[in-house]
């Protein structure tokens, strides 16, 4: 005997309300971050990384700038949703648990506005 | 409430390789994350202005730094590539045990291969002074 209500059923939320959506977003971002970090690990080791001009230049370019930013809000949004599963997994009690979450969540947000800033920065300068 | 099991009940399983592939791809998407959180502070440094950028630079010049940037350029590309063996496995296929041990050796053998071209196109790349 199922102890599954029918609504619950139809709208298979599950346990933490949310459905799959925690896992498809990680598929989704993982997904886009092939060939994403793919070009930019490819494009930076073949610039003359000690040059100040060449790396601003580089960065400056509109399409560089705009697949730069998706990079950045990709592997923000991929982090922050494997850093939760971690901490969920092993960090059992509740306090701890719930501080490293809000921590992880508020450094992820932070260094994806960092990110996005700078390349605006860059781009638009 | 503290009786009932965790996933992924890492102390009731017979060691097998394949788990360490799968708790390494934790443990490097983990430590990407703070290959990410590098990134983002050379791209500040960048748009902070050459003064800024110098600095970053002769940071990442010390032997703890490029240490650490090994250690990233591992994490990145052992992750990348147990990622794509992730997704595969997410459409049902190669699941099988013979297949799935395969599938491990080709992750292995890739990420170190990529991770000596990475660091050696790294090394070139930093090499050469403006």
């Amino acid at each position: 005997m199922s102890l599954r209500s029918p609504l619950g059923r139809v709208l298979g939320k599950g346990a933490a309300g949310e459905g799959v959506g925690h896992w498809w977003v990680q598929r989704v971002t993982a997904v886009a971050l092939i060939p994403l970090t793919a070009w930019f690990a490819i494009a930076l080791v073949g610039k003359q990384l000690q040059s100040y001009e060449v790396m601003r230049g580089w960065l400056g370019q509109p399409w560089v700038a705009v697949f730069a930013l998706l990079l950045v809000l990709a592997v923000a949004w991929h982090s922050k949703l494997g850093v939760q599963v971690v901490v969920e997994d092993y960090v059992p009690a509740k306090g701890p648990k719930t501080a490293l979450l809000l921590i992880s969540t508020f450094v992820h947000i932070a260094a994806a506005a960092a990110g996005i800033f700078a390349i605006l920065r860059m781009a638009l300068a | 409430m503290n009786q009932r099991p965790l996933s992924p009940h890492l102390g009731v399983y017979k060691f097998a390789y394949t788990m360490s592939l799968s708790i390494l791809h934790r443990l490097t998407g983990v430590a990407a994350t703070f290959g990410f959180l590098a990134l983002v502070w050379w791209l500040m440094a960048l748009a902070s202005g050459p003064d800024a950028y110098a600095r970053a630079m002769r940071c990442l010049g010390t032997p703890l730094a490029k240490l650490a940037l090994v250690g990233f350029t591992f994490s990145f590309v052992y992750h990348f590539c147990n990622g794509i063996r992730h997704l595969v496995w997410d459409t049902g296929r190669g699941l099988e045990r013979a297949q799935a041990r395969m599938s491990g050796a080709v992750v292995v053998v890739s990420a170190l291969l990529l991770t000596a071209l990475f660091v050696w196109l790294g090394c070139r790349a930093l090499a050469v002074t403006p």
